[in-house]
């Protein structure tokens, strides 16, 4: 049923300025989303900027070189840090011993050898749950199988194979990553001229992915320094007066491995003891530890994303 | 070893020519690494395994003293009291409290936040906040739990004085900070991986960027973002640090976000920190709430991937 001309072109005339406002007001919700998307965005970054304010400014009188050579104490004012952050330190050499070669290896095997058939699957779909499991839980299974199973007891060699254990899906998983960029062409040309497998995976496909599984390696292990639960879960003791044995020794062979069945405590597990005591002169302890371990974890993950923003723009195949 | 070493016995019996030897031997060498690189994926297998082998083992010893019918529908969680309770109800509306309020914070936030990055920030935008949303997913969570107790805690106080020092409130609130990246991220994967072409469609109908936003791109991507919240979800459940610090410890069956309560995490906490024996039923007893943390995450995480991997859209 068509309209005659006239009548149309009034209708449209008459419908202008409706049409015309509801241009502007969709215009005008654009702008209203993009604001409050803006400050959606603007939440995290401002939390963090707080968080950060405020532990260094209530943990300021702390900082001092004392607070890192000092033992834990029952007087506030003279409590260190000094068997903790040893603690973290010794903690994290086995953590990285395990999980770099195992996390590596691992992706290695998955991205170049596995063939594709359930078994490949069933690894695969292990190490994406493994992902996604709470830390507390592999608190648990040390407890279980470290501690007690195999009788480590509550020592650093428990506690860097927990967390080695806890981090090995990001190494994993940022290997794989990392080897997946790295085109065909370079394993067909190494192979053309006649390298074994190993010889191409070693030699080319480790070389070129470097980058990539130091990043996730850093990632890992900024994870590691503050995970507080599942060390919580091992049993660490809270107060240590004193410092394990010193890894290197004077005489041949010169190594000392008695440290790793020594007890300790890390900085995060000392940051709770603080936190959790009614006493608001350790709440200043607590809140001098919190501003040192996000420094560091900060500066981790600030190299890491750093390195990997590089090699994305440095990389030209 | 022994067939390898035969191999190489019958290559100079039968004088085979020295390179055909030293291939064989190669192969050897190039197997035995390829059997290494599997033990260590197998590794990702053994840490589930272990980790469900001493679950069930210690909630096995726990169960025969106490019931399933006790353990589910009890509503008294007190093991290490005279008088012990064991029913698991309290940890559980504690974890579910805590996890609700976390999520009715970084629902909303990391959708929009999503929704901004994909279709409205610049490039340079992203390039510079992504990166820092990244920082906040690797900051330790005890810093948090610092931040709820003796921040979030007080100020909230100024606008509910009857609020108690320990609240499940500030803890789900600071958590629901936490958890933002993360939703964030994995939903904003699913926005841009809807392809231009509709998006461009959209807009040469006259639609704006925020019509298009809301009826082209995120239809599209509903599995990806759902697949996030059920991720969240399951992120929230198993957070420790934070609600061990500032929700308290005191188990208590109640829903109201403002009073304190322990979750199953700061139960597990709290019987660690003190002195335990081995076997004993209190030990016994963080095992069986790890297993019902560990199913909870479990269902949530393979939930997540399902909808993800079955509901996405081919384009």
């Amino acid at each position: 049923m068509a309209l005659p001309i006239s009548q149309t072109k009034a209708s449209v005339l008459e419908n202008l300025d409706a049409v015309r406002a509801m241009i502007r007001r969709h215009k005008r919700n654009d702008i209203v989303f993009a604001t409050i998307g803006l400050l959606a965005l603007m939440l995290g970054l401002l939390t963090l900027l707080t968080l950060f304010v405020n532990l260094v400014m209530d943990g300021y009188p702390r900082f001092n070189l004392q607070f890192l050579s000092d033992f834990p104490s029952r007087r506030a004012g003279s409590a260190g840090l000094l068997s903790a952050w040893v603690g973290s330190a010794l903690i994290m050499i086995v953590t990285f011993l395990t999980a770099v070669p195992v996390g590596v290896a691992a992706g290695l095997y998955l991205e170049e050898y596995a063939p594709k058939n359930w078994f490949s699957d069933l690894i695969e779909i292990n190490v994406s749950n493994l992902a996604g499991v709470p830390s507390i839980i592999y608190g648990l299974l040390a407890l279980g199988l470290f501690v007690y199973g195999l009788d480590l007891g509550q020592s650093i060699l428990t506690a860097g194979l927990t967390l080695g254990l806890l981090i090995l899906p990001i190494v994993i998983v940022s290997t794989r990553e990392a080897i997946r960029s790295i085109p065909v062409a370079i394993r067909e040309a190494a192979y053309a001229v006649g390298a074994t497998k190993w010889q191409v995976v070693s030699d080319h496909v480790v070389k070129y992915s470097q980058g990539g599984i130091l990043t996730g390696v850093i990632i890992g292990m900024s994870r590691a320094i503050g995970e507080t639960a599942p060390i919580i879960t091992i049993g660490a003791l809270t107060f240590i007066a004193f410092l394990p044995p010193s890894p290197i020794s004077d005489v041949a062979p010169y190594l000392n491995f008695e440290w790793l069945s020594s007890s300790f405590t890390v900085l995060p597990i000392q940051m709770f003891n603080w936190l959790s005591r009614p006493d608001h002169a350790f709440h200043i302890n607590a809140a001098a530890t919190g501003a040192i371990i996000i420094v560091v974890t900060l500066l981790m993950n600030g190299t890491a994303i750093y390195l990997r923003y590089k090699i994305r723009k440095n990389i030209k195949w | 070893m022994n067939t390898a070493t035969n191999m190489l016995n019958n290559a100079t019996a039968l004088q085979i020519s020295p390179r055909l030897a030293k291939n064989i031997r190669r192969n050897f060498k190039e197997r035995i690494i390829e059997l290494i690189l599997m033990l260590a994926a197998l590794s990702a297998v053994f840490t589930t395994f272990a980790i469900v082998a001493i679950l069930l083992y210690e909630s096995f010893g726990f169960f025969k003293s106490v019931s399933l019918v006790e353990f589910f529908t009890g509503t008294q969680w007190t093991p290490l009291f005279e008088d012990a309770h064991y029913g698991i109800m309290p940890l559980i509306a504690g974890t579910l409290t805590t996890s609700f309020v976390a999520l009715a914070v970084a629902v909303p936030v990391g959708t929009i936040t999503a929704i901004y990055l994909s279709e409205f920030a610049s490039h340079k935008t992203r390039e510079i906040t992504k990166p820092i949303l990244e920082l906040l997913v690797g900051v330790p969570t005890i810093a948090f739990g610092y931040f709820a107790l003796l921040f979030v805690t007080p100020l909230l106080q100024k606008i509910f004085p009857e609020l108690p020092g320990f609240n499940m409130l500030s803890a789900g609130l600071v958590m629901g900070v936490m958890i933002v990246p993360y939703i964030a991220s994995v939903a904003e994967d699913a926005m841009r991986a809807v392809p231009m072409s509709m998006r461009e469609g959209s807009y040469a109908m006259g639609a704006t960027r925020f019509q298009t936003a809301l009826r082209v791109v995120t239809p599209a991507a509903t599995s990806g973002i759902v697949a996030a919240y059920i991720l969240a979800i399951s992120r929230a459940v198993g957070e420790t640090m934070v609600v061990a610090v500032a929700a308290g410890q005191q188990p208590n069956l109640t829903f109201d976000p403002t009073e304190g309560a322990a979750t199953i995490t700061a139960y597990i906490v709290q019987v660690a920190m003190g002195d335990l024996p081995h076997a004993s039923i209190g030990y016994q007893s963080i095992f069986a709430a790890g297993l019902v943390l560990f199913v909870m995450t479990l269902c949530f995480n393979i939930l997540g991937h399902v909808v993800r991997k079955k509901y996405r859209e081919q384009y």
